[in-house]
């Protein structure tokens, strides 16, 4: 039961029963879509950006516990942050799930994010929780195409 | 070989002895996993394998390697013998006509995909029609979807009703005369249905069409007799039937094998290469170019007489009571649906837990031991006809038993109390 606390941690079930942000933006700027086409998570990313500042954040879709926690966590961080702290959190998360940062040496950047770092343990379910922060660098970048976990 | 009384015994009872006997072949299920005794329940994916296969391979290894076919010496011919008892063995196994109808292939994809390419592929014309079910396995889609691309052909798909069974009337509808080919899967593996391929074949056969018959999930679950379907291809792959991986069958009607045209060239699919003009050998030859898989063969032709020692009309009633088994104790589960309900199924069973991702399941009952598949199965157009992303899939083989039917439940209630 010890390793089943590391991944689906009290935070990331609370995430997964109530998502915040759970919403289609209508005022969004910039938007993406991601998918994992292994098993079906797909989730649509809105962000509001102003004077490259991110004013609002909303997230759509379905997916597993792990996905959708990762995505509404991931919403919840980044209102008021500037497109480069955005892109580098984006880079700690990823850095986080698959065990290359310690979240207890970079715990004043890693706050919530701390939750996911069990994930690392659970190589199959890394694309799970990273999909909405792959799809937030794209929505960023303003693509076009579907984000693919599988490229 | 002589049989020991116990083992004509039906494995009625909870953990019977005859099915601890079963059980002692497979030495990977001694092991644990994550702490826990390993229950497997991903057979529709692979089976594992018996003492016997593993043994076959390393004394392949170990004091017969050598290459096949033209070698005047001593471990030639051993290994030739080996490879060409493996034929017999298959050819005998499915009930094939002579062995030389079995083709040796990579499995059932490389199966499929040979008949697309030499057969289907020279025959058929703008505006003709394959026709597939809308079960099929992405193997059993892809190489069709390529023949047509390439020859203007087009795809057509017998639809399926809330049950998963093929709606009898549309394919009775759908087998017009612009059909060219039929292609089928016999049990769905994301379904279990298990569809009535005799009178389907027989359908076809009397607008003279021919038949492809897609075996993965049939061989090590239920017995097959290819003269007796009248099927002109069938294709399976070993390693769903206790054999290696890597190594599958193509079996297929000497008239049709005869006609086609090769799949790749090379060594041992000739029978003599000038500049000029190359002759092409005789079936099976033909089709298996290059150095085959010759310890992968060795090693099926034992898993088939594992599968005749321990006997298919066994395994498959025991399978039938594990499925009814865990179906009604799935069913007791609150919020627990399943995908896939036909009148008649093999031993998987697809399923959902209501607000619970099926890769959630599959992660949380890995910590139990119990190894499931969760995600689409190579069917995602399966998962569109049910409108649902994924599910979580649990598939038998002879080796299981009603306990671990009870370990997957417990695991599953474990599921639901980390999400309540």
């Amino acid at each position: 039961m010890s390793e089943l606390k590391t991944l689906y941690q009290d935070l990331i079930l609370d995430h997964n029963k109530n998502p915040r942000n759970f919403k289609k933006l209508t005022n969004a700027n910039r938007h993406a879509e991601g998918y994992n086409p292994l098993c079906g998570d797909q989730y649509t990313i809105y962000v509001q950006v102003e004077n490259d500042i991110i004013r609002e954040v909303g997230f759509e879709g379905s997916g597993c516990a792990i996905s959708k926690a990762s995505a509404s966590v991931m919403s919840s961080l980044l209102k008021g942050k500037t497109i480069a702290e955005a892109e580098e959190l984006i880079t700690l998360f990823q850095k986080l799930v698959t065990g290359t940062a310690d979240p207890m040496e970079e715990i004043d950047r890693v706050g919530k994010l701390a939750a996911f770092a069990g994930v690392s343990e659970f190589p199959a379910r890394v694309k799970c929780a990273s999909l909405a922060w792959h799809t937030l660098r794209a929505a960023l970048e303003d693509k076009e195409q579907v984000v693919s976990t599988e490229v | 070989m002589k049989k020991a009384v116990e083992t004509v015994l039906p494995f009625t009872s909870k953990s019977s002895h005859a099915i601890e006997r079963i059980r002692a072949d497979f030495p990977i299920l001694k092991r644990e996993v994550n702490g826990k005794p390993l229950v497997y329940l991903d057979n529709a994916a692979t089976s594992q394998k018996p003492l016997s296969v593993i043994e076959t391979l390393r004394n392949y290894y170990l004091e017969d390697n050598s290459n096949i076919h033209r070698g005047v010496h001593h471990l030639s011919q051993k290994a030739t013998e080996g490879y060409e008892q493996g034929r017999k063995n298959i050819a005998s196994f499915i009930g094939a006509a002579e062995p030389e109808e079995i083709i040796f292939v990579r499995g059932t994809t490389e199966g499929i995909n040979l008949v697309a390419h030499s057969l289907v592929k020279e025959m058929i014309k703008p505006g003709d029609e394959i026709l597939i079910t809308g079960m099929e396995h992405h193997s059993n889609i892809v190489p069709w979807q390529i023949v047509c691309e390439q020859t203007g052909a087009k795809l057509s798909v017998v639809p399926i009703n809330d049950k998963g069974e093929i709606i009898f009337e549309e394919y009775e509808k759908m087998l017009t005369s612009n059909v060219k080919f039929v292609s089928i899967v016999h049990i769905s593996n994301s379904l279990g249905t298990v569809n009535p391929i005799h009178t389907m074949i027989e359908m076809a056969h009397d607008k003279g069409i021919p038949v492809l018959i897609d075996g993965a999930q049939t061989v090590s679950h239920m017995k097959i007799d290819v003269k007796d379907l009248d099927c002109d291809f069938f294709v399976f792959s070993g390693h769903k039937m206790f054999g290696p991986t890597g190594i599958g069958v193509l079996y297929g009607k000497r008239k049709y094998l005869e006609m086609m045209s090769p799949y790749q060239g090379g060594g041992d699919m000739i029978k003599s290469v000038t500049f000029e003009k190359t002759i092409y050998n005789d079936i099976p030859y033909k089709f298996e170019a290059g150095t085959p898989n010759i310890a992968g063969v060795t090693a099926l032709g034992s898993a088939v007489d594992y599968i005749n020692g321990v006997g298919l009309d066994r395994i498959y009633q025991h399978e039938q009571e594990l499925l009814q088994y865990a179906t009604e104790s799935l069913l007791n589960i609150d919020g627990l649906r399943i995908i896939g309900t036909a009148k008649n199924k093999s031993a998987v069973i697809s399923f959902m837990l209501e607000g619970i991702h099926p890769h959630d399941i599959g992660t949380i009952i890995d910590l139990e031991g119990v190894a499931i598949r969760t995600g689409h199965h190579c069917t995602q157009p399966v998962m569109q006809r049910f409108g649902i992303p994924a599910t979580a899939r649990a598939s038998f083989a002879v080796y299981n038993t009603k306990e671990e039917v009870d370990v997957l439940i417990r695991g599953l209630d474990k599921v639901k109390k980390v999400f309540q």
